[in-house]
């Protein structure tokens, strides 16, 4: 990708870089004005937090500004993290251990190979059919029956949130889109910045008028206020973006607003699984934020939707 | 400069969250003894040590395997430096004469400047589970009362690598140093031992 043939994805990474300066004045001076101690933590954890996320913007934009196989290194290595706490997580067996190094060091490269390729159609059923037969098939060769469907189950939806999910982020630039050839980045920036921005303003909405908590068994900070502020804000902020995109304005809200939506839906089933396996948070990695699947998990059930989405209407 | 490359290359595989409950950096000797389930433990243990006292840092470990051929031999030799000593009855002395001269060949080993990684359980662990220990670390104790004896707790291992695989899975681990404990005035072998069991067994709950 030739930055200066692509104003647009330039002018997309200012807007980020302008937000970010914008978040972390605001950030500064609210650490400053507050006084009760537990707001003072609360601005102490959120400036760590947009600390990451400048990290985080200045990784995902010099990919994106390196071309297509930067960024697909990028989301190979973003699932090889993430895959690596959710199998750390998981109760796995002894029995596991073939298969799980199989996932790692064959399925996970393999899957990214054919991002890198371009061949979509073993690209969207490897893993989903020949990976979740002959994993369980060599898991029941191992001879291990004990809770034997819970584990098929932990190694197949391992692999399919932490690298087939994930992979669906890279593979928008495999698209074919007439009259958008060489532009795909931008799509891949609308949808990481959507998902992401919708997060975080679920997070601030929430934190500032949520009442009504939408599911308090799994997360007490999920409050209905903090849903509709943030799908309504970023989806107008996805809309507001609709001239980087293959969309127009109507269908970039609409898109903006499935992401926003699947992005909570996400964050809602892996925060269930954290429940169910008593932990907080999957990792240390990002401060902050925890780990490297507590970021993602939205972009995680985001990335396959709009990736499906956008290949049945726009591309050819 | 290969060992080096070795605790960056583990930790890049393990991704181990470092926990220091006491005093990296001592000034004393210390034996550092943890629970054993992996290959992969000591240089797990290593890595997680300051890089300045890494040099003065050796592993005791078994003859029989690390002189099983070239390599591990000159692993065990001059990457490592580690103390090689005879586990179990592997000469026709009595276990009580074997202890003894593994006891001494350890002193030895650590002379008036190294300090050790050792494993009192003798052999991986299966489970997780931490075995009883063998009383080597007893022995050595009061051959060396001035050493500091550091329990560590290793999370993990024995997921990442397990007795009996050979390709470990880049899972994320953990390790913890507790508080150094000594010899109580009077205190049994048996009493000892399943202290420092306990310390280390304690520093895995808390995590």
């Amino acid at each position: 990708m030739n930055l200066q043939a692509d104003r647009s994805l330039l002018m997309l990474l200012g807007t980020l870089f302008v937000l970010l300066v914008v978040a972390s004045i605001a950030g500064w001076a609210l650490g400053r004005a507050l006084t009760s101690d537990s707001a003072r933590a609360t601005m102490k954890n959120v400036n760590a937090r947009i600390r990451a996320w400048w990290v985080m913007a200045a990784v995902f934009g010099a990919t994106l500004a390196g071309g297509a196989t930067w960024s697909i290194l990028l989301f190979g290595l973003v699932s090889f993290l993430a895959l690596r706490e959710f199998v750390t997580m998981v109760p796995t067996r002894r029995g596991d251990h073939r298969p799980l190094a199989w996932a790692f060091f064959v399925v996970l490269p393999v899957q990214y190979a054919l991002v890198w390729a371009g061949w979509y159609g073993l690209f969207s059923i490897l893993i989903p059919v020949y990976v979740s037969i002959l994993l369980a098939l060599w898991a029941a060769i191992g001879g291990d029956t004990q809770r034997f469907l819970e584990r098929a189950a932990m190694t197949q939806w391992g692999l399919t949130i932490c690298v087939y999910f994930v992979s669906c982020v890279p593979a928008l630039l495999m698209l074919r889109i007439p009259g958008f050839e060489g532009q795909n980045a931008r799509l891949l920036f609308f949808l990481v910045f959507v998902v992401q921005l919708s997060d975080v303003l679920q997070y601030v909405w929430g934190k500032s008028i949520g009442r009504r908590p939408l599911a308090p068994s799994i997360s007490p900070n999920k409050t209905w206020e903090g849903l509709i502020g943030g799908l309504v804000c970023a989806t107008a902020a996805g809309t507001a973006l609709w001239w980087a995109t293959p969309f127009t304005p109507l269908q970039a809200a609409a898109l903006a607003c499935t992401i926003g939506v699947m992005g909570f839906a996400g964050g809602l089933i892996m925060s269930a699984i954290k429940r169910d396996r008593g932990v907080k948070d999957y990792g240390t990695l990002i401060p902050g934020h925890g780990g490297m699947l507590d970021r993602i998990d939205s972009l995680c059930f985001a990335a396959p939707v709009f990736f499906h989405l956008t290949r049945y209407f726009y591309a050819t | 400069m290969i060992a080096t490359a070795m605790a960056g290359a583990v930790r890049l595989l393990t991704g181990p969250g470092v926990e220091w409950r006491c005093a990296p950096c001592s000034g004393a000797q210390r034996i550092y003894f943890a629970n054993h389930a992996s290959h992969l433990d000591f240089v797990v243990i290593w890595s997680a040590l300051p890089p300045s006292i890494r040099r003065l840092v050796r592993p005791v470990a078994d003859r029989h395997y690390w002189e099983h051929n070239a390599l591990r031999r000159e692993l065990a030799r001059h990457v490592f430096n580690a103390v090689l000593v005879d586990r179990g009855c592997a000469s026709s002395a009595s276990p009580r004469e074997a202890a003894r001269a593994a006891t001494a060949r350890i002193c030895a080993g650590m002379g008036d400047r190294h300090s050790l990684i050792l494993f009192p359980e003798g052999t991986r662990s299966l489970t997780g589970e931490v075995s009883a220990f063998k009383s080597g670390l007893y022995f050595l104790a009061q051959c060396r009362p001035e050493v500091e004896l550091v329990p560590v707790h290793l999370w993990n291992l024995q997921r990442i690598l397990p007795k009996g695989e050979w390709l470990p899975l880049p899972m994320l681990s953990r390790v913890v140093f507790g508080e150094p404990l000594a010899v109580r005035r009077g205190e049994e072998k048996g009493a000892f031992l399943e202290r420092a069991r306990a310390a280390v067994t304690e520093l895995g709950d808390a995590a």
